[in-house]
């Protein structure tokens, strides 16, 4: 065939080839973003066969999507069936109009804080004609909205995985390194590993107001919260770094000891990027169980954020409570998927095998 | 918004001599419960009464009484809506020692006890009927001592829930069950429960979790301030069937409590916030409650109490409604301002002090200079005057508002619910004449009631 117009079709032929590479190319980065449904999609898009392509659609779009719809409906059916003390158990709508009303809360408190503002210019313009000095503005004094108790427990979840990060990388490479240091660090691990987040919190709510200064750079709460997901988030960290250093391949251990390297480089050059894929596997495990630890220390100690939003909530008692939790419910899940997408893409970014 | 316009308005038409004077400290954070009678909070810094005197308030909602007493201790509170045992216990360094005073009670009255819809039915039929075939009230505990000596019988304990072992509530649900011979318990030093020779055992429960606690059965029944009975009866999980108005009308609720030192380094702050709280005392009750149906509105957001309107509305606005239907007038049912509400009584403080005595939280017997000498250490009359002083002048307030010549001590209370008389003068007569609890020098020695 390629004898009758060799030209048009190898040029046909190529773009077509290079289409598909970067498709191919792309479906990697989907798949890391959890948008693996657009492969095929863009497959066709590109003029591949319908019919294959589209039972792969399916698979990755129609099912779910579907389930989503079923799990909806069961939701939107059981629901109304649960009378409790404060009404039936709200379904997918009530819940939807909380939202909008959460969002009427946020747009209404900034309303509030928009004339906060204006009365102090007003005054001070007053105490200006006066001839006084102006006051500093202060910052509105009202209840953060839902946007902003979403936003206080990201920074706070980072924040504590941070911590948690920097003790447990090091300590994880200390333990895989030396059999020693893995004897001292194992006891501590297994005892502490196991405690809940709920009883840590008076700890640390005690320390921390013991120690932390009144004006201090962080706010007591937002360290109290921020120290208790460190405390909790650490040990997935420890025990996978431990483990991925411990098993590095012995032929690489022992070409180091040929090259006489030093300790320092031979983190650098072999442990750490050998390790690093279950290292990133231990952190997204401690991402997770960071973000679990902060509502519920949060909604235990009256921090800041989405956990406290949970519970002023249960203690309002109010015929929209239950929607409302609901939301914060679906906002916590959503949240804790996109973190767990973070990582990965992370991970992905940094690791050279598919290593999941 | 008309609100805003009118906070506005007033706000620029002042500019009271306290605004211009240097204030020590102008960013203050209060705590509060979630309970009706935090409503001058609420109202000073919705209204902008707080605004006029220069402070920059925030609000913050704590989980407990324990919570919130101990950040007004630490500092991370300036001030809070406090249960006026609080300060009184602090001081007297039971269960926690530190020096809190309170310049401005923060109402009368509010509370209410609340039983379970199984042990209502048991009651019942122990409590007379008007010919409306409602019952009549007030309700005496006698009619629970039958009940609760059936549950006895059944092997079942008979628990019920008060917020603070200091609190309003556990005093008042206390007197309402000695005054119909039940027994709730006596404290002793070793003994903190609170439940030595109990036949009602009260344990703790924080104001706005009552109503999940009674539905989930971990108590009979409970006392606790508005909206939390009000709740109840909405939704369908117990009948209140005593008001605290009823014990005792006209009674001394919630304080607000600042720490001796915050009152010392901040004497302008001190007196521009009580100012402010004045204000809003004023604002609640003005015009025979005409505002009370905004402050209901208020009071619903969900960063106050947050509890639907029409739950807050019914004990806020003049009635009280006790069965499903069965609303009652109660026009005093929560007072802000009338009565010299918010003047700090030393008789007030004195009460509660007998209750600590009754009860055993004070082990021994105390002189009646002594309960004087706290009371006085404690409730600030003096702050509080000056404020009011300054209102006065500055022609927010009317002068005869105020009880300026008052010795501190409310008239003898004729009264309370068991037909004790109280004067504040006298608090060793009173406990004395109390039929349960302890008397004279009698101790409570390894579980046993001794002396007297």
């Amino acid at each position: 065939m390629t004898t009758i117009d060799p030209n048009f079709d190898a040029d046909r032929e190529a773009r077509r080839e290079r289409r598909f590479t970067a498709i191919n190319k792309a479906d990697a980065w989907f798949r890391v973003l959890g948008l693996a449904w657009l492969t095929p999609m863009l497959r066709i898009a590109a003029g591949d066969n319908p019919r294959a392509q589209g039972g792969e659609i399916w698979r990755l779009l129609g099912v779910p999507l579907l389930a989503i719809a079923a799990f909806l409906m069961l939701w939107a059916t059981l629901a109304p069936t649960v009378q409790t003390s404060l009404g039936a158990i709200p379904g997918p709508a009530q819940v939807w109009e909380q939202v909008g009303n959460l969002n009427d809360d946020a747009i209404r408190t900034r309303e509030r804080a928009a004339e906060f503002y204006e009365r102090q210019e007003v005054r001070n313009e007053e105490r200006i004609a006066n001839g006084e000095e102006a006051r500093p503005i202060r910052d509105f004094t009202g209840a953060p909205t839902y946007y902003q108790q979403i936003w206080t427990s990201i920074k706070t979840v980072f924040f504590g995985f941070l911590i948690a990060t920097a003790v447990a990388v090091p300590l994880g490479i200390a333990a895989g390194l030396s059999p020693t240091a893995n004897a001292a660090i194992n006891p501590i691990i297994q005892i502490f590993k196991p405690v809940s987040p709920l009883a840590w919190l008076p700890i640390v709510s005690i320390v921390v107001s013991a120690l932390a200064a009144d004006d201090g750079l962080f706010e007591k709460s937002f360290m109290v919260s921020a120290i208790t997901v460190t405390l909790c988030s650490l040990w997935p960290t420890l025990i996978n770094t431990a483990l991925g250093v411990a098993s590095i391949d012995k032929d690489l251990v022992n070409v180091s000891k040929v090259l006489k390297m030093g300790t320092w480089t031979k983190i650098q050059k072999l442990v750490l990027p050998s390790a690093l894929p279950l290292i990133f596997t231990g952190l997204r495990l401690s991402l997770g169980v960071g973000w679990m630890v902060l509502i519920a220390a949060e909604m235990l100690a009256q921090n800041p954020g989405l956990g406290k939003f949970v519970w002023d909530e249960f203690q309002n008692g109010s015929s929209q409570s239950l929607a409302k939790i609901m939301v914060a419910v679906l906002t916590i899940g959503i949240i804790g998927f996109l973190l767990d997408r973070l990582m990965f893409t992370i991970q992905s970014l940094f690791t050279f095998t598919n290593n999941r | 918004m008309n609100r805003i316009i009118a906070a506005l308005a007033t706000t620029t038409a002042l500019a009271g001599p306290l605004a211009a004077q240097d204030l020590e400290i102008d960013e203050l954070t209060f705590g509060f419960i979630k309970l009706t009678d935090m409503a001058p909070l609420a109202i000073a810094y919705e209204m902008g009464f707080f605004e006029d005197e220069g402070l920059f308030v925030t609000l913050e909602a704590q989980a407990n009484w324990r919570v919130l007493l101990d950040g007004v201790i630490d500092g991370t509170l300036d001030g809070a809506h406090m249960l006026a045992g609080q300060p009184i216990a602090a001081t007297i360094g039971y269960g926690t020692q530190a020096n809190i005073i309170t310049p401005f009670s923060m109402d009368l009255n509010g509370n209410g006890i609340t039983v379970s819809n199984d042990v209502w039915e048991l009651m019942r039929p122990h409590i007379p009927s008007m010919d409306d075939g409602r019952p009549v009230h007030p309700i005496s505990a006698s009619a629970l001592a039958p009940v609760v000596e059936q549950y006895r019988e059944e092997g079942t304990r008979f628990d019920m829930g008060m917020v603070f072992p200091v609190s309003t509530h556990n005093y008042e649900i206390r007197f309402w069950l000695a005054a119909g011979g039940l027994n709730p318990g006596f404290y002793s030093p070793e003994d903190i429960t609170g439940t030595i020779d109990a036949d009602v055992f009260l344990s703790v429960t924080p104001p706005p979790q009552m109503p999940a606690t009674l539905e989930a059965g971990t108590i009979f029944g409970y006392a606790v301030g508005e909206p939390w009975n009000q709740q109840a009866v909405q939704r369908g999980i117990g009948v209140p069937v005593v008001t605290d108005y009823q014990l005792w009308p006209n009674n001394p609720e919630k304080v607000f409590g600042i720490t001796e030192e915050f009152a010392e380094q901040n004497p302008n702050t001190t007196q521009a916030i009580v100012r402010a709280l004045i204000r809003a005392g004023m604002w609640l009750d003005e015009n025979d409650n005409a505002n009370r149906e905004e402050a209901v509105s208020i009071l619903s957001y969900p960063e106050y109490v947050g509890a639907d309107e029409e739950v807050i509305a019914a004990s806020m606005t003049g009635t009280f409604e006790f069965e499903p239907g069965d609303v009652r007038e109660e026009p005093d049912f929560n007072v802000f301002f009338r009565y010299y509400a918010t003047y700090p009584f030393y008789s007030d403080a004195v009460w509660y002090l007998t209750q600590m005595r009754r009860w055993g939280q004070i082990p021994e017997q105390m002189s009646d200079e002594w309960y004087h000498e706290v009371a006085a250490q404690v409730y600030r009359p003096d702050i509080y005057l000056e404020a009011a002083r300054s209102l006065v002048d500055d022609g927010l307030a009317a002068e005869e508002d105020f009880p300026w010549d008052t010795d501190g001590f409310r008239p003898v209370e004729t009264e309370m619910m068991g037909g004790v008389d109280y004067d504040g003068r006298y608090p060793n007569a009173y406990i004395d004449a109390l039929e349960i609890g302890l008397t004279g020098d009698e101790v409570v020695v390894d579980g046993v009631v001794t002396g007297g």
